[in-house]
């Protein structure tokens, strides 16, 4: 005979069976999946690695990314640009990147904006330092996940791009993406983006910022390709990479970055 | 069911049908899903093909040696050999198509103090590599004149001209 405690204990048990899937029981081989990721047959994923303790200021790799990737060479937007920091003893962090370091750094006063300088005396530098910065195209790269209407996307070597003839200029790529990389092309007036130049890669050259960098603190390589020296280079030595915090997983690796750099 | 009913749904049939017919013809025919899967390879194929279409500008230090290689071997043992002659000289491309030509087009060289600034104005950073290049103080060395009045920037250690 049915009690109310049988039927509530039964009840009970049911419903516990019935909501445990199947998948439950499956032990997943932490070997079997990384067999799983190894197989897919992506044989090239474009990485950046810079070398801060190289980088001088000097600017070249702005002004050939603006000649190269037509774009205009006034307007105050660029796809790269160098940052300087200069921390001084009282701990403070002053940064600055006027006109994106296209003409480079050839004043010690820091550019506050607006027409204001600061000027550093010598005695008062703590470190002081360049930092070069491009888009990281990301792993989850968040820029993609915001486009409404399928304009700018993942390549499938990870270099991610934008179609000029679908992008219907919302914004919200700009705005979404945690490094600031991305602005609106003053001709096209559609979201622009420093792509690796893709043309160049493409064609077994390098991006027009590495060849341009006089001090090689800018290389391009195939994460995939153990071969490859940068490739070696982030395996083997101690790189960073910027706000690893957002999960973007940014594939731009850095030698020698400090705290301060955001 | 009487007509007064059904009219406004044909309507909306109608304009159903209009709007899926505007879209197959206006969304490209490789639109779609590709490697990278929904959420980021969501795109039209073709689109890869037009980023490498681009013209290459920069064509490097190699391409200038085949016809200037008095000057590629001469700053090949100086300092400057680091330097990439399209970096003063400007992207080579410009003038390829007719730099050949008769009445060649020359290139704008960058001579200004600025371009020399960019690494010899002193910034002597501790823990970057800027602090170890020579340097001169723009506003008391010879200001107004252009550096290569007097220095040759191919040969920057062999004097003054």
């Amino acid at each position: 005979m049915i009690t109310r405690r049988n039927f509530l204990k039964s009840t009970a048990a049911g419903i516990a069976g019935i909501a445990l899937p199947l998948a439950a029981f499956e032990i997943i081989d932490p070997q079997k999946l990384m067999a799983e990721e190894a197989k897919s047959d992506v044989k090239l994923r474009w990485v950046f690695l810079v070398d801060t303790y190289k980088c001088v200021g000097c600017g070249f790799c702005v002004k050939a990314c603006k000649n190269e990737n037509e774009v205009p060479y006034d307007a105050n937007v660029t796809r790269t640009w160098v940052e300087r920091y200069v921390i001084t003893k009282d701990g403070k962090v002053h940064a600055d990147t006027p006109k994106g370091a296209r003409d480079g750094f050839t004043t010690s006063k820091i550019d506050l904006g607006e027409g204001k300088f600061e000027d550093i005396k010598k005695e008062d530098i703590n470190k002081a330092f360049f930092v070069p910065k491009l888009c990281n195209q990301c792993e989850n790269p968040p820029c993609v996940q915001v486009c409404p209407v399928g304009a700018t996307y993942q390549a499938p070597d990870g270099v991610v791009l934008v179609d000029r003839t679908w992008c219907i200029g919302c914004g919200y790529c700009i705005m979404g993406c945690p490094y600031g990389v991305r602005f609106f092309h003053p001709v096209y007036h559609t979201a622009e983006k420093c792509n690796f130049c893709y043309h160049r890669i493409s064609k077994g050259l390098k991006s027009a910022c590495v060849d341009a960098c006089p001090f090689g603190a800018r290389r391009i390589g195939n994460i995939k390709d153990a071969n490859d020296p940068v490739t070696k280079i982030i395996m083997t030595e101690r790189v960073g990479v910027l706000k690893e915090e957002y999960g973007t997983k940014p594939q731009v690796f850095y030698i020698g970055l400090d705290r301060e750099v955001r | 069911m009487k007509s007064h009913v059904l009219r406004p749904l044909f309507v909306v049939v109608g304009i159903v049908i209009l709007i899926l017919s505007a879209r197959l013809i206006l969304v490209p025919k490789d639109f779609g899903v590709y490697e990278r899967g929904y959420m980021y390879g969501w795109h039209r194929k073709s689109n890869e093909e037009d980023w490498k279409k681009i013209k290459v500008k920069y064509q490097g230090k190699d391409f200038c040696r085949d016809c200037h290689a008095d000057k590629y071997d001469s700053i090949n043992k100086t300092p400057h050999k680091i330097i990439q002659c399209e970096n003063c000289h400007g992207p080579a491309s410009d003038v390829t198509s007719d730099h050949y030509s008769e009445q060649r087009p020359k290139l704008a060289i960058d001579k200004s103090r600025a371009q020399c600034l960019r690494c010899h104005y002193p910034l002597p950073y501790p823990t970057s590599g800027r602090g170890d290049i020579k340097s001169i103080d723009p506003e008391k060395h010879n200001p107004d004149v252009e550096c290569s009045t007097c220095h040759n920037p191919h040969k920057p250690m062999e004097g003054l001209r």
